[in-house]
């Protein structure tokens, strides 16, 4: 049943532990973008089946009729070294998508949220769902043609982030830009890491 | 249209017949990220084994995260989850896992990460 070409779909059989950062934001802001840019493979989708009672009501505009919709994720992978492979998995931001891929942010490194400077309200939500559920993230502006430039400040001060929390600007369209974000987030959740071992040993 | 009970849909329904009742994994340290391969060597399925476990396993002759099998095999991840987990647990199945759940990476693991990060630029 494997098809021709399947054969480098795996992983090399030395890889011993798998990461995952969550890719977040608002539709059209650049999720897949950056998934595929950063990807080995050819990022791939999964679906999940959404109920009415868990679609909010300006989801189902423009589907007329329907009980469910489905939810797509895209996902891609990088293997970091001989025993260790990352998964990005880009999904949207909003609670009832958080709900439905249940168990996708536990145990994840961190979360890169991607956010529109022409839509800043649509990240709202989801930067509240992250500082609820206490995950560490880092937001990355992405830039589009038509955006209006802000300081760090305003938008610091516009998305209410905490002075620790890195912003950056990233181009999810540019595997170098994009490898930058994910780097920040990292190095973010590394002195974090070491900030809480820091106050422990105080 | 579904009425007020459970909410299950046509759409939901199916997963939780062929994962025969149940639609929560017995353990919970299968992640979407949890990598599978199959007993080595192969231990065969028993008779009763749905299509779906029988093409889990052999998507997992090598190597790869579940939700990868899952998006090959186009099934829901939810599912692939509860049949991995009883694959896993009836020894057809292995899995190395992730970062366990509700620790915190640490530091070795995140600078292993950083290092292979800087390695893509
Ligand atoms: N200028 C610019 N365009 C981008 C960027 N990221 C994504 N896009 C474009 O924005 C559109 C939506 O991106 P997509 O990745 O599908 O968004 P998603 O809905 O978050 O997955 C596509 O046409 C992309 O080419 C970026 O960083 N800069
Ligand atoms: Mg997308």
């Amino acid at each position: 049943m494997v098809s021709v070409g399947s054969a480098d779909r795996y992983l090399p059989d030395t890889v011993q532990q798998a990461v995952k950062i969550l890719v977040v934001g608002a539709f059209g802001v650049g999720k897949t973008t950056l998934v595929g840019s950063v990807s080995e493979i050819e990022p791939l989708r999964t679906e999940e089946v959404m109920t009415e009672a868990s679609v909010g009501v300006d989801e189902l505009a423009g589907l007329e009729g329907k009980t469910t919709t489905t939810v797509a994720m895209d996902f891609g992978r990088v293997t970091l070294s001989s025993r260790l492979v990352m998964y990005l998995f880009g999904t949207p931001g909003q609670r009832r998508f958080w709900d439905l891929w249940e168990g996708l942010a536990e145990g994840a490194l961190g979360v890169l949220v991607l956010i529109d400077t022409r839509r800043l309200e649509d990240s709202f939500d989801v930067l509240e769902q992250l500082e609820i559920r206490g995950l560490p993230f880092a937001v990355a502006i992405n830039q589009f043609p038509d955006s209006e430039l802000y300081s760090e400040e305003e938008l610091r001060g516009a998305l209410d982030l905490l002075p620790e929390t890195p912003i950056v600007t990233c181009d999810a369209r540019q595997r170098t830009s994009s490898v930058d974000a994910l780097i920040t987030l990292v190095q973010h959740v590394s002195g974090m890491g070491a900030a809480r071992a820091a106050g422990a040993a105080s | 249209m579904s009425g007020s009970g459970a909410g299950f849909t046509n759409g939901a329904l199916r997963p939780y017949v062929i994962t025969k009742g149940r639609s929560r994994p017995s353990r919970n340290t299968i992640g979407v990220e949890t990598l599978l391969v199959a007993a080595d060597p192969p231990r065969a399925l028993p008779l009763s084994a749905t299509r779906e476990e029988i093409a889990l396993v052999r998507m997992c002759s090598q190597l790869l995260s579940l939700v990868e099998a899952a998006a090959h095999l186009q099934l829901p991840v939810s599912l692939v989850k509860v049949l991995a987990s009883d694959l896993v647990d009836s020894g057809h199945l292995t899995a190395r896992s992730g970062v366990p759940r509700a620790a915190q990476p640490d530091k070795q693991l995140l600078q292993e990460v950083l290092d292979g990060l800087r390695r893509l630029r």
